[in-house]
């Protein structure tokens, strides 16, 4: 059915539209996320109220936000604490969660049902009601909260994918023969079946990402962000009060923001189907 | 008979879920290094204050009395899902039936901007595979799913409430339908990319299926086999992918409203975060968990309708 009517001839990896714009977005991202705080020309607390909620200047290049606090530098320190929050939770969820996923499809039965289930139920929640009902009860959040806390609903995708895709290799040839040469489950779920479940998992975990920078935004917006550094949502959270008197905040908060969970999507796009020529879009 | 065996499994798998995250939220609250009381009063309460509070809170009980007590404050409605700690009088229940009305609002206008962008667009696209206009709607599709509602809402203030002074600028005397139209955009765009997405997939493969020629062969018009073949096999994805949405979409109701400064549940839900006021929360929570199950339920129920082929699992 997904047979396509025109032959595939084009390779695989070819360098298109999506890949050339969204792989730089996400390069950008994550060299702004590694190196931002130490570009920062100020630290992003540091107040100055003689010149609050002032536009672009030499000295403030984007200008300035509530109590004085220099634009630009909340913007480079944010993308730190957008990059430490996504690239832990997607770590920890992709662990976690394909580690459950692949022992529920390999193990079946019992082990199988109640693991499905309760992977129906965590996913069957809206996860930023978990997340923001999670933080909400410990008294100061901090950037380990939030990673727990988002972590705490992350894992239910890759639980999900690994488990399709270990039922769909573990009838396959080559794990009866790796069975049958006497390897122990452990040993053909680990060097067997996960490195050829590794794709999906992998465009699973691009798109996590943008998700996860999404979530720490808007947990951030909510006024649940760590207490220490930055955050490109807490500025968007003051855009949004001062939207008539500096307009300018909440649009370079929101263009970071959606160019960041633009960047992983148009990349996870072009994965998937540079991975699974059969399920493209196109 | 066999329909009705289902929908007795479904609901009571819903019902455990049901069960499972509230005793998840009640574990939870237990497991919280600290006394609650300096959370909620901070730490210069009296002595007098705290006791008084450790009683309402029911502290002074053992573990499997409080959480029999918190099962029957949600079960018993004479219980009203427990009491507001900030206003004693009120019962967390009624604080939630007056937010109501505002979210669903919301929500069912935020549905209604997904599925009347997302249908005519999947329609245009799947219908001429390769072209311009395919490409075109996927490109939109794609901003749709990736534009943040963070930014979106703001954006939308800004061009149709201060550069077009078109709508009521968000605030508490911004009422009635004109001031539900921006946030139901924000809301529901993003749904709209997804289900675009989804139903060009659906429908594109769909239409390749012998159904589809059959009924062509029968001489119908392209419009009846595109709405009437075509579109109603294409919607059990679609509706898969919107009930799925429909869950996050509640999640999704808590930024809207705080954005447009709108009340609701998700307002209320922050309020009494903010304050401390922890049976509202948990009530808050409940309740959207009791939605989200039964959304689902919805959804599983409207496979069969739609698509005959399904087998009753």
């Amino acid at each position: 059915m997904s047979a396509s009517s025109q032959p595939h001839k084009r390779s695989r990896w070819r360098l298109e539209g999506r890949a050339l714009v969204g792989v730089p977005m996400v390069l950008l991202f994550l060299f702004l996320a590694l190196v931002g705080p130490w570009l920062a020309p100020y630290a992003p607390r540091a107040i100055d109220l003689a010149h609050e909620l002032e536009g672009p200047s030499l000295r403030h290049w984007l200008g300035t936000a509530d109590n004085g606090v220099d634009v630009l530098s909340v913007l480079l320190t944010g993308a730190r604490t957008a990059g430490l929050v996504g690239v832990s939770t997607v770590l920890i969820s992709f662990v976690l969660g394909s580690a459950l996923g692949s022992i529920s499809g390999y193990a079946g039965g019992r082990t199988d049902l109640i693991l499905a289930r309760v992977t129906d139920a965590v996913a069957a929640m809206p996860s930023l009601v978990i997340n923001v009902a999670l933080l909400a009860l410990i008294a100061r959040p901090g950037f380990g909260h939030m990673i727990a806390a988002l972590s705490a609903t992350g894992w239910v995708t890759y639980a999900r994918v690994s488990r399709a895709e270990v039922l769909r290799l573990r009838e396959r040839e080559f794990v009866t023969a790796a069975r049958a040469l006497g390897a122990s489950p452990s040993r053909v779920l680990l060097l067997h079946v996960l490195p050829n479940a590794m794709g999906p998992l992998i465009v699973q975990a691009t798109f996590g990402l943008g998700g996860a920078v999404l979530a720490e935004a808007s947990l951030s917006f909510l006024g649940l962000g760590p207490g220490a550094g930055a955050s490109w949502g807490a500025l968007l959270d003051q855009g949004t009060a001062y939207l008539l008197r500096a307009p300018r905040l909440a649009m370079i908060a929101g263009v970071a923001i959606a160019m960041t969970v633009l960047g992983f999507n148009l990349t996870g796009d072009w994965l998937r189907d540079a991975l699974d020529p059969k399920e493209s879009s196109d | 008979m066999r329909y009705f065996g289902y929908l007795s499994r479904r609901l009571v798998g819903g019902l455990l879920t049901v069960l499972a995250v509230i005793s998840v939220c009640f574990l939870v609250l237990e497991a919280l290094p600290g006394d609650p009381t300096d959370m909620i009063l901070g730490e210069t309460a009296t002595d007098q204050d705290r006791v008084q509070l450790r009683r309402m809170l029911r502290l002074d009980q053992p573990f499997s009395t409080r959480y029999a007590q918190f099962l029957l404050d949600i079960v018993v409605p004479a219980r009203g899902m427990g009491h507001s700690l900030r206003q004693p009088t009120r019962s967390a229940w009624s604080m939630i039936v007056e937010a109501w009305p505002d979210t669903v609002a919301l929500a069912l206008g935020a549905g209604l901007v997904a599925w009347t962008l997302a249908i005519p667009l999947a329609l245009i696209a799947a219908t001429r595979p390769r072209t311009k206009t395919d490409a075109v709607v996927g490109v939109v599709s794609m901003l749709g799913v990736a534009i943040p509602s963070l930014w979106l809402g703001p954006l939308l203030i800004l061009a149709f409430c201060v550069a077009l002074p078109w709508l009521p600028f968000p605030g508490p005397d911004a009422r009635g339908l004109p001031a539900l139209i921006l946030p139901s955009l924000t809301l529901g765009v993003g749904m709209a990319g997804i289900l675009t997405r989804m139903g060009r997939v659906a429908l594109r493969e769909t239409l390749r299926e012998p159904f589809i020629q059959a009924a062509r062969a029968r001489g119908l018009s392209e419009p009846a086999v595109l709405i009437k073949h075509a579109l109603r096999a294409a919607m059990v994805p679609l509706l898969t992918a919107g009930g799925a949405q429909l869950s996050s979409l509640l999640g999704g109701a808590i930024i809207t409203e705080k954005i447009f400064d709108r009340p609701g549940l998700g307002t209320l839900l922050l309020q009494s975060l903010t304050t401390r006021d922890l049976p509202v929360v948990l009530a808050c929570v409940v309740v959207i968990a009791i939605t989200a199950v039964f959304v689902q339920l919805l959804v599983d129920v409207a496979y069969v309708l739609v698509d005959p082929r399904i087998r009753l699992a």
